[in-house]
């Protein structure tokens, strides 16, 4: 397959300098791409998806009565970073977690920033995450946010960005080590000649926190992950995660509380649980604390867990650092605890509780993205310039009544990967989720999940809304 | 383990040792057309009767014909104990405890599944029905042989044979009990050559002709159910079946053969004392089906004890906020 028709369009292509000029790392993937007939490389793209398929590799489709599953589309062009550049967006992760964790410990112990007039404390205090509950309170070793997922996108001038920081439960690592699995198949001597870092020790790293922050008394901690259930959309990521790491695949109607700890029901009787990885969100978790009417989480969890018995990650009440209205603050406060000038930037935000920045974002609602501070997923935001008039509309009558709930940002020219597209290969657009874990050290994975967005122009690379994936090579060129 | 992990390890092993037995059950009859003298019309009913569902049958087909049948049993998701039903069930509590069992066991019963449901669009299986069951029997052989050799054999794998044990001793004996409904074409059919080619089919559909003919050599219906029921060395036997469970049960608790912890163990330790001190001669003097028939209602009580055991534990403290 030739790349003779293939068209930059004046995006930043992440494997093409310029037209028919290949960046370095990513010379072999494209010769070997262009030695292959179109044939083949469809044969390839179809094996993978059969291999995801018959590993039940899928997320569930709601409203359907045989439980259709879909595989999340993927796409086996991967993406590919250099290694120098890849150090420092690790650096700037690193940097901005460190910060945003000592940021959430500080507001719930103290609220040291507030005193110093760095952000405004009813910002805070007006958050839906923030969690009253959890005042005074200080994890395991002070640690908050043990996962994080933090999205980033490339604008056209090939700057990275930060787009927003998921501190809660951040999904779709899975697919980031089950993608590379199947990459490594479908183009084995490029994958080993390209010199791709590692992302296989993760759930290694993973459990290596929990167990660190299992309570000292504990010499051989039982641990868990915690799961809504089989009708979770993220369901295969936790029990793939139990099942690589050798631990409990725990559900809500597994736990109760008894004694003063948290235990299992099992085939023996009742046994003691002492550590956490949860994937449900803190409204869910107790009933007693949060949601009254939650059925997935465990009556008595919250308290068992703040008298220090059962350890959490992420901990509860880490939300509260990934409102996207906190999020425009997020330089300041990484100045604030680290004396340093962040290493990767916000994209400019326009905070509609601020008069000024709120009457830009309404005479501009044609030139922005604009997201609700709490929604997830693609699902709560405009996009400005594809909107329609009423639907401007609507968004402009929503800032008006809530403005602490939203933010805007202008649209980015988001890069773009080769990605194929029925029998050719075009530029589509993508993000990068890379995995922050925060144990002893903090560590990042190499690489982390690309989302495509397939459909021609589009810019939103959620699964629920038609995106896909890419698997992420973090390429090392020799001195 | 965990109770809720113990009851999907049991519940996706009946399940897909149900699936292969429907398949079984069809292919006596499939064995049977292929015997009968011409001018006998072959019966469909039968195959309804012994799964004790013909009034859910009947409520949606007007007739037992063979397409009716084998819609029911094989494609039908309305009917709960239908093969696609089946590997349905089984492939969610798969999913339920993919950390548990081994990737070679979920992948193969996943391709299981989607293999199957791509067939409910195709006529296989009416054009070629010996094929298509039997590769339904063979996939069923697959999945046992990677549990028992991909799977650690501890107590996790003991839940999962000893769902497989307790469902294939109750789908044996419906096997021989299709025979009991299978009316022959005229009385004095009984005994003759006609009929020893009917056990002959429940043998073969019990995969079980081969070793039969090795003890007894020569086909009559009472060695047929000798054989099924009470062999001590055949891995189908009805009595095989249950020790095996048995012994299962034993290796979950911890506790001696002849000692009873719970429920569980002295319901199905009664039933193995039983079939170990019985013959077929008092089976003959009971009469067959009625013998068959008091046995499937001991292995659902043994079902329900099992349940009530491991899977439905009701804690000693359901306060949420109880003592520190």
């Amino acid at each position: 397959m030739d790349f003779t028709n293939y068209q930059l369009d004046n995006f930043y292509d992440e494997l093409f300098e310029s037209l028919g000029k290949p960046r370095p790392g990513s010379k072999l993937l494209i010769e070997r791409l262009e030695s292959l007939s179109g044939e083949s490389i469809l044969a390839k793209q179809k094996a993978a998806e059969t291999m995801l398929l018959q590993m039940g590799i899928t997320f569930a489709v709601y409203g359907n009565e045989e439980g259709a599953e879909k595989i999340f589309p993927f796409d086996i062009i991967p993406r590919i970073i250099d290694g120098a550049e890849w150090d420092r967006i690790e650096a700037g992760l690193k940097q901005r977690i460190f910060a945003l964790n000592a940021f959430i410990d500080d507001i719930y112990n103290g609220r040291r920033i507030v005193k110093d007039r760095v952000i405004p404390e009813d910002v805070i205090l007006s958050s839906k995450t923030y969690r009253k509950e959890c005042e005074g309170f200080s994890p395991p070793h002070n640690i908050w946010c043990h996962v994080t997922g933090t999205d980033l996108v490339r604008d056209s001038d090939g700057t990275y960005y930060v787009l927003e920081d998921n501190l809660r439960c951040p999904s779709g690592v899975s697919y980031v080590l089950e993608n590379r699995q199947i990459l490594k198949r479908t183009f084995p001597q490029v994958f080993e000649a390209s010199n791709v870092r590692a992302v296989d020790d993760y759930p290694n790293l993973l459990l290596d926190i929990l167990e660190y922050l299992a309570p000292e008394s504990v010499s051989a901690p039982t641990i868990g992950v915690l799961t809504p259930g089989t009708y979770n959309s993220a369901y295969f990521e936790h029990s793939f995660l139990a099942r690589q790491m050798g631990v409990e695949l725990l559900e809500g109607q597994d736990l109760i509380v008894h004694n003063g700890f948290i235990h299992m029901q099992t085939t023996k009787g009742l046994q003691q649980v002492d550590v956490l990885y949860r994937r449900i969100d803190d409204d869910f978790i107790d009933p007693l604390a949060f949601r009254p009417d939650s059925m997935l989480g465990v009556p008595g969890l919250m308290e068992i867990y703040k008298s220090g018995k059962l350890a959490m990650a992420n901990a509860p009440g880490t939300g509260v650092a990934d409102d996207k209205v906190i999020y425009a603050y997020v330089p300041k406060i990484i100045k604030y605890y680290t004396g340093e000038e962040p290493i990767l930037p916000n994209v400019p935000t326009y905070v509609c509780a601020e008069q000024k920045e709120r009457a830009y974002v309404l005479e501009n609602l044609d030139k922005l993205v604009v997201k609700a501070a709490n929604e997830s997923g693609g699902y709560g935001m405009l996009v400005g310039p594809h909107a329609s008039q009423a639907e401007r509309k609507k968004f402009a009558q929503l800032i008006r009544e809530n403005p602490r709930n939203y933010m805007a940002q202008p649209t980015l020219a988001l890069s773009r990967v080769p990605s194929l597209i029925e029998d050719t290969i075009e530029g589509r657009h993508v993000d990068l989720r890379p995995y922050i874990l925060y144990g002893k050290e903090i560590y990042v994975l190499p690489g982390g999940l690309t989302r495509v967005a397939l459909r021609k122009g589009s810019l939103v690379v959620n699964s629920s809304q038609g995106g896909g994936s890419k698997d992420t090579w973090v390429v090392d060129r020799p001195e | 383990m965990l109770s809720r992990v113990a009851n999907s390890v049991y519940w996706m092993c009946r399940y897909i040792e149900r699936a292969e037995n429907v398949a079984r059950f069809i292919g006596v009859n499939l064995n049977l057309l292929l015997d009968l003298p011409l001018d006998a019309s072959l019966q469909w009913s039968p195959m309804i009767a012994t799964t004790g569902d013909q009034k859910q049958f009947e409520e949606s087909y007007s007739e037992y014909s063979y397409e009716n049948v084998l819609r029911f049993l094989t494609f039908d998701r309305q009917y709960q104990n239908s093969i696609i039903s089946c590997l349905q069930f089984a492939r969610e509590n798969a999913r339920s405890v993919r950390e548990i069992i081994s990737s070679e066991m979920w992948e193969q019963l996943n391709r299981f599944y989607i293999d199957l449901k791509e067939a409910e669009h195709s006529s296989f299986a009416q054009n070629d029905p010996h094929k298509f069951f039997l590769m339904i029997k063979m996939r069923g052989h697959m999945f046992s042989g990677l549990l028992y050799s991909t799977m650690s054999h501890g107590e996790p794998w003991h839940f999962a044979r000893m769902g497989l044990m307790v469902e294939r001793a109750d789908k044996i004996s419906r096997i021989l009990d299709v025979k009991y409904y299978t009316l022959l074409p005229v009385g004095d059919y009984i005994g003759s050559a006609y009929d020893n080619i009917q056990w002959a089919a429940v043998l073969k559909s019990a995969s079980a002709h081969d070793m039969y003919r090795k003890r007894f050599h020569r086909i009559t219906p009472k060695h047929v159910a000798d054989f099924l029921i009470f062999d001590a060395e055949f891995p189908r036997s009805i009595r095989h079946c249950v020790a095996t469970a048995f012994d299962s049960l034993h290796k979950i608790t911890g506790s001696p053969y002849g000692s009873a912890l719970n429920r569980a163990e002295k319901c199905l330790g009664r039933l193995m004392a039983d079939m170990n001190y019985a013959d077929i001669e008092d089976v003959m003097e009971l009469g067959m089906h009625e013998y068959l028939d008091s046995l499937q209602v001991r292995m659902n009580e043994v079902g329900q004890e099992i349940s009530s055991t491991f899977f439905k534990l009701t804690p000693a403290v359901t306060n949420g906020l109880s003592q520190q």
